[in-house]
């Protein structure tokens, strides 16, 4: 566990970039920290691997203060991936991955299976271990700096903004592989990014710091959208928080009817459209197993009967479920009546969300 | 052409203590002194400079003196108040003004590292010494031989005007056929020279070739 | 020779114009002359190369190349070579100091024209500029902060190596050097090296002003 203790960091022209920063970053998460620029999101972590020294208070990985470790030793144990990777460019894509294997004294030849084994748990291909960085696309390259973090299998791994300099798809695919990676590995990660939606799609914890570098929010991405603690973090996270808190939600309880017999079907039972006077219309699916009762809602959006199909990770149709079924689990899911009076208008406004509100709505 | 016909076809410049291979031998002799001990000075100093960031003026004054500095002059000075006579006199001018260019160089190219490489470096547990010598300097190579390679040339260049202040050399031919009025001789000691200067330039592309990464020759 | 001082203010005083063909101030106008007239024609002939280098690039690589062969090639070879050619004339170093100023001022052409920001050469375009205007009134004003980069380097080099000259007889102030040699005689070398580096810092520091001056939009960019 890391432990923030009334840590600030002050520089010599005086301004604050961190004040008086307490709080406790879980083990085996993914604890986010999200704010507009300023707001020592960055400084806060690389004071975690005393990249940056605080002014005062203490900074205490295991309970050790880090202060009382070695910079570099304390490094080569924790994983840092930033912006552009920052890969060597003189070296080749597996010896990068090597780096701290090698300033660890592995020979060679472990050094660097271990490196092709990483490269395969990031998600490249192994032909790729004999380029140079500069032969990579930005999104491998981002990936190639994960591996690299991971070499030497450290409990912590650093993220200042991994991947904000890649197109939308490319980070939506790096932010999946993410989490994928994580299920397996379960690393205590710091992550740090502008991005609200990527902090509240990647976070177990997400604490959203504001300008000046004071802690305004420290909860988990559910509870963030449901009850932001102030107008500040209310005005941050955006509108349709009522829509995205169901991401966090599963879809596993959505109440099932049989697919009723409009719903054509191929020879594998996959969906194929609603029988209509004009032939086959759209239709939307979810996988109760595995998608949130957003998509759920999204999928009985797409269909012009408002009925979801849900489906199996074959792809067969296992039933449907209507927009009362939806409802049903939208309204068990509505935040405590208790709190401040915010309804619809969540900050910047949302008359598109009247749904959400619906479900949000209850003034006290 | 006849000239270069008289001078090259003339038996005599092909052997003895005036002939061509003793000369070239001379010139050799004397730039690679000069330029390896600007190197062994110039170098490591620019590596410091560039790495710690403190002496940044000092690059900027050596880099502007150099330009500035008319080598003709500077040799005569410094051989008439050392006392003609010996070689090493002669090498001081030589030295000087092979220092800044390997110098300036050296620390544009540690400098011009980008910053996030630099921070990666430090951020995967390198220390002070392996972030210079195993990421700096790499990185920097094509600048720090660009630097090199300016310098020995500049090296060859005044070790031929060297020989009006009595240095052997290639640039012999020159000045004493200047002095004779033999337009042969001066014609020919050229064409050498220019020929030595390609070569040294023809060398620094291969070395080049040889020892920068292709991941970093690709990035310029 | 142990009793001779560095300098001997009243050797100066004598022959700073004496009105010979020797005197200090003769040999500097000569010098002047001889180091500004070889950058003056670089820059008349790296303009136009240097734009024809971006329009085609394919001119770019062997120009540069046949730049460099120059630009490594040293001075004395260079006058010496022209000496079959146009003698013992200003000529003969006038033009292979031509070369030397080219071989740097046509890349800091090329190199001004390419910081030319894709965007402000975009919109150039989108706004209806013709190509000749187009390169008057945007891209070399704003290529101008590299090109005068490229003319101070071209320039303090030049006066530097005027001085090589005098090895076949026309090197302006190079002259004092020989004549310090042939006699021993310290005075004229440190008068000649401490005049040369003079007028050196005087033009980079013109330049620096004229830079200022056509350009109030940029500050005064870092350039070693």
């Amino acid at each position: 566990m890391i432990t923030f203790e009334d840590v600030t960091k002050r520089y010599r022209d005086g301004t604050v970039a961190v004040d008086d920063l307490s709080m406790e970053v879980p083990t085996g998460a993914i604890t986010v920290f999200v704010g507009p620029s300023g707001c020592g999101k960055t400084t806060s972590l690389r004071m975690i691997n005393r990249m940056i020294d605080a002014t005062s208070g203490r900074i205490t990985l295991d309970g050790q203060d880090v202060r009382e470790i070695d910079p570099a030793t304390l490094r080569r144990g924790i994983g840092y991936v930033i912006q552009q990777a920052g890969l060597f460019p003189h070296r080749k894509i597996v010896d990068n991955v090597a780096t701290v294997p090698y300033l660890l004294g592995w020979n060679k030849k472990k050094a660097r299976a271990r490196a092709m084994e990483l490269l395969e748990l990031v998600g490249l291909d192994p032909g790729l271990a004999r380029r140079y960085p500069f032969q990579l696309s930005g999104g491998q390259q981002q990936r190639v700096g994960v591996a690299r973090a991971l070499a030497a299998d450290p409990p912590v791994l650093l993220m200042d903004e991994p991947f904000s300099a890649v197109d939308p798809i490319v980070r939506a695919s790096l932010q999946d592989e993410l989490l994928r990676l994580q299920s397996e590995l379960r690393k205590t990660i710091v992550f740090v990014t502008h991005d609200i939606d990527e902090a509240v799609k990647l976070g177990d914890t997400v604490a959203v710091l504001r300008v000046g570098g004071r802690l305004a929010q420290m909860a988990g991405p559910a509870t963030l959208l449901t009850e932001p603690a102030d107008d500040f973090v209310r005005e941050f996270l955006g509108r349709d928080r009522g829509i995205r808190r169901l991401s966090f939600i599963s879809a596993k309880e959505v109440r099932l009817s049989p697919a009723p017999s409009d719903l054509e079907t191929d020879e594998n039972g996959g969906p194929l459209g609603w029988r209509t006077a004009d032939g086959l219309a759209a239709y939307g699916t979810f996988n109760p197993e595995t998608d949130s009762l957003r998509v759920a809602l999204d999928a009985a959006l797409l269909s012009p009967n408002g009925t979801a199909v849900a489906v199996d990770e074959e792809g067969r149709v296992r039933g449907v479920a209507g927009r009362d079924a939806i409802d049903e689990l939208l309204a068990e899911y509505a935040p405590p009546a208790a709190g401040p009076a915010r309804g619809g208008a969540s900050g910047s406004g949302g008359g598109s969300s009247s749904g959400a509100g619906d479900s949000e709505g209850a003034p006290a | 052409m006849n000239w270069l016909a008289d001078f090259f076809g003339d038996a005599a410049h092909w052997s003895g203590p005036d002939g061509i291979p003793v000369r070239l031998l001379e010139h050799l002799e004397f730039s690679a002194a000069a330029f390896l001990v600007a190197a062994l000075i110039a170098v490591p100093l620019g590596l410091l400079i560039g790495h710690t960031g403190r002496g940044a003026l000092l690059v900027v004054v050596a880099a502007n003196a150099a330009r500035a500095l008319p080598t003709l002059g500077l040799l005569v000075l410094v051989v008439l108040l050392a006392g003609v006579g010996t070689v090493l006199p002669v090498l001081i001018p030589l030295i000087v003004l092979a220092v800044p260019p390997i110098l300036v160089n050296t620390y544009e190219g540690v400098r011009g590292v980008d910053a996030d490489l630099r921070d990666a470096a430090y951020g995967m547990g390198l220390r002070g010494r392996q972030v210079l010598f195993q990421t700096l300097t790499p990185v920097a190579l094509p600048l720090i031989l660009l630097g090199l390679r300016l310098a020995a040339i500049q090296v060859v260049s005044t070790a031929t005007v060297a020989a009006f202040v009595g240095l052997g050399g290639l640039g012999r031919f020159i000045i004493d056929g200047l002095a004779t009025k033999t337009y042969a001789d001066v014609i020919g000691g050229a064409v050498l020279v220019a020929a030595l200067a390609l070569a040294v330039q023809f060398a620094f592309v291969l070395l080049d070739r040889v020892v920068v990464s292709p991941g970093v020759r690709q990035v310029r | 020779m142990t009793e001779e001082p560095l300098v001997r203010w009243d050797w100066i005083a004598r022959n700073w114009a004496n009105g010979g063909p020797t005197a200090i101030s003769a040999l500097l106008e000569n010098h002047v002359v001889m180091a500004f007239l070889p950058v003056l024609f670089g820059l008349v002939v790296a303009l136009p190369l240097g734009l024809a280098c971006v329009r085609w690039r394919w001119l770019y690589q062997p120009t540069v190349a046949l730049m460099n062969v120059t630009y490594s090639l040293p001075s004395l070879v260079l006058f010496s070579i022209f000496l079959s050619i146009t003698g013992l004339t200003r000529s003969t170093v006038v033009i292979p100091l031509t070369f030397f100023a080219l071989a740097v001022l046509i890349p800091a052409v090329v190199d001004g024209l390419a910081s030319v920001p894709d965007p402000v050469r975009q919109s150039a375009v989108a706004m209806g500029f013709r190509p000749v205007r187009r390169l008057l009134r945007v891209e070399l004003p704003v290529a101008v902060p590299v090109v005068l980069a490229g003319l101070r380097v071209a320039t303090v080099s030049s006066i530097s190596l005027v001085s090589v000259g005098a090895l076949i007889g026309q090197g302006g102030l190079g002259n004092l050097f020989i004549d310090g040699w042939q006699r021993q005689f310290y005075t004229p070398i440190v008068v000649g090296i401490v005049l040369i580096v003079v007028l050196a810092v005087l033009a980079d520091g013109l330049l620096v002003l004229a830079q200022r001056l056509l350009t109030p939009w940029s500050r005064a960019r870092r350039t070693a």
